[in-house]
């Protein structure tokens, strides 16, 4: 377990998390780390409340997954942390979400910021129609960096990262597209980490790939999480529990009430003793 | 014979039929097309010689070249393309990327579509009453080219729209997740992955900006000029017109004439629009969503 010894507590102590982030003097110094702590967070679109009450911790350098049936809100509620949907428009996000104590919803933070802290790799691999270099150094060159050499470091360390570099060290002006799906997607994660996010969001990133690449995704997220926080999406039971040390399984019982958060906790504990008994079919295969 | 059997022979019967039916029409069409560029290319390959491409017109323009003629629709299209693509490009832009989804946008959207049926001596009319005469710019080169762009402008925002959209949305997604402005998602991956839609398209516009009559007619090509436009404020010679001039205003024009003006003309747009559909076809077998 990486989760540091006060926020693994407070997870454990609350029912669903906990408002505010905890905080000591022994922690002062990771002070910036990357964790979220989400308060009565609601979403709608338009006039219809998808989800709400939403209370949780995520704690940092850790992989958090979110679960729950097809339609309950868990992708919503992960483009919440980097403010994506703020681009489909008519959407509102209610209660409060804090990046290491700050309110990203505040109006003095400007999403473009939040994004360069907060990466995102998506279900389908959707690498740039452009080379593999292009593709990684787009984040860098966006946070403004111009050297050339200062570049190669950064787009080195990254495909090491995200365990690619060693298919395509010799091949950095190949197109993106020459890759096989499962390559597409390291190579996203590789684009998402060179711009040294503290928190990484993935939405179900294996859906679209093999039991192989899937494997070597997993692989890459368990040596990530000493790294950045992770937080994701997932329809797989045996992934979440796998690969997560928190899982939070979200329901939307019927249309006409939003979804909520059933349970979160140690993903051990998820796995063999929940709470609640939706938790328990769920995740015994009963529904969803 | 079975009711069966013999619904199923009369669909036969019925499917040989429309497949020759439809497929005559093909062969109509593309005969009609065979036989248009076949009479230009006929009658006027013959006509076309370096002296005809690079020399003045000389006997009342029944002898001669076409050179300043060729001269003047270049120059035409070049102060066209300069005033449109960039206006147009940009309003595909804000159409594509930008543009709420509501009322007001459906009407602009529904407006520039009409923009493209509107009738091309309707725009010379206007161009005549704006800019050569409101606008006082006088019958010229810019007058002219700044009716063109009306005309052409639909065509031009509605292809850069169109090749927008075909870009999948989750590179757009991917870009802003990055920390990128949109507008940097779009100028930096989303127009470059759009540009071959966007150059054939304004391609496309321009030839036929470049064969059109009735705009320059009345808003500043000229009947003949003994020398070359000097300024965008000038008059010029252009091809279209020119032609509409040796088949009906001047007497006794040799057929060779007229129909290498004709041949220069189409094979000059022929030649632009295919390699665009080439750079095109290259561009989108180089990427594959």
């Amino acid at each position: 377990m990486v989760m540091s010894a006060v926020v693994e507590e407070a997870v454990m102590d609350a029912p669903y998390g906990v408002a505010e982030p905890v905080r000591t003097i022994e922690h002062a110094a990771e002070e910036i780390n990357g964790s979220f702590s989400l308060t009565d967070v609601s979403v709608a679109y338009g006039a219809e409340t998808v989800i709400a009450g939403v209370n949780m911790l995520v704690p940092t350098r850790a992989v958090t997954a979110l679960i729950g049936p097809s339609g309950c809100g868990k992708s919503t509620l992960l483009r919440c942390l980097n403010r994506m949907n703020d681009e489909i428009g008519n959407v509102r996000v209610g209660g409060t979400i804090t990046l290491d104590g700050l309110d990203i919803y505040q109006k003095s933070i400007d999403p473009v910021d939040l994004r360069m802290r907060v990466g995102q790799v998506f279900q389908r691999p959707n690498p740039f129609p452009m080379s593999l270099y292009d593709n990684v150094a787009f984040g860098p060159r966006t946070q403004g960096v111009r050297k050339r050499d200062e570049l190669d470091a950064i787009i080195e360390e990254a495909l090491k990262d995200a365990a690619l570099w060693d298919e395509v060290k010799n091949h950095l002006k190949k197109h993106a597209f020459e890759l096989s799906g499962g390559q597409q997607q390291r190579l996203c994660i590789a684009r998402a980490l060179a711009t040294k996010p503290e928190v990484l969001l993935m939405d179900e990133p294996a859906s679209a790939l093999d039991p192989i690449s899937t494997q070597q995704i997993e692989d890459t997220i368990a040596e990530l999480k000493n790294m950045v926080t992770i937080v994701i999406v997932t329809h797989n039971m045996q992934q979440a529990a796998r690969i997560s040390d928190q899982t939070a399984f979200m329901l939307r019982e019927s249309m006409d009430q939003p979804a909520h958060l059933v349970e979160v906790g140690e993903t051990k504990r998820m796995f063999t003793n929940p709470d609640d008994r939706r938790t328990e079919s769920y995740i015994t295969g009963r529904f969803g | 014979m079975s009711t069966r059997t013999r619904r199923a022979n009369t669909a036969r019967t019925i499917e040989a039929f429309m497949k020759l039916v439809t497929g005559a029409c093909v062969a109509l069409v593309v005969l009609t097309a065979v036989f248009i560029l076949g009479k230009i290319v006929v009658s006027g390959l013959p006509g076309i010689s370096l002296d005809f491409i690079f020399a003045k017109p000389a006997m009342g323009m029944r002898a001669g070249g076409i050179f300043p003629i060729i001269v003047g629709t270049l120059m035409l299209v070049t102060l066209t393309a300069l005033l449109v693509l960039p206006l147009g490009i940009m309003a595909g832009i804000y159409l594509a990327e930008y543009a709420p989804k509501n009322l007001l946008t459906r009407i602009v959207r529904l407006s520039i579509a009409n923009m493209a049926g509107v009738p091309s001596i309707v725009y010379g009319l206007f161009g005549l009453a704006v800019f050569v005469l409101l606008m006082q710019i006088g019958k010229s080169m810019l007058a002219s080219a700044l009716t063109l762009t009306c005309l052409t402008l639909p065509v031009v925002i509605t292809s850069t729209e169109e090749a927008l959209r075909q870009i999948p949305s989750d590179i757009r997604q991917a870009a802003l997740a990055l920390g990128a402005t949109r507008w940097r998602a779009i100028y930096k991956v989303v127009l470059p992955a759009a540009a071959p839609g966007i150059v054939t398209g304004s391609i496309l516009g321009l030839s036929r900006a470049a064969g059109e009559t009735a705009p320059i007619l009345v808003t500043g090509a000229a009947f003949f000029l003994p020398t070359l436009p000097d300024s965008v404020f000038s008059q010029y010679m252009s091809l279209p017109y020119h032609l509409y001039v040796l088949a009906t205003q001047v007497p006794n024009v040799p057929p060779e004439v007229t129909w290498g003006t004709a041949f220069v003309l189409v094979a000059g747009v022929s030649i632009v629009s295919m390699f665009a559909a080439g750079w095109r076809s290259v561009q989108r077998r180089k990427v594959k969503w």
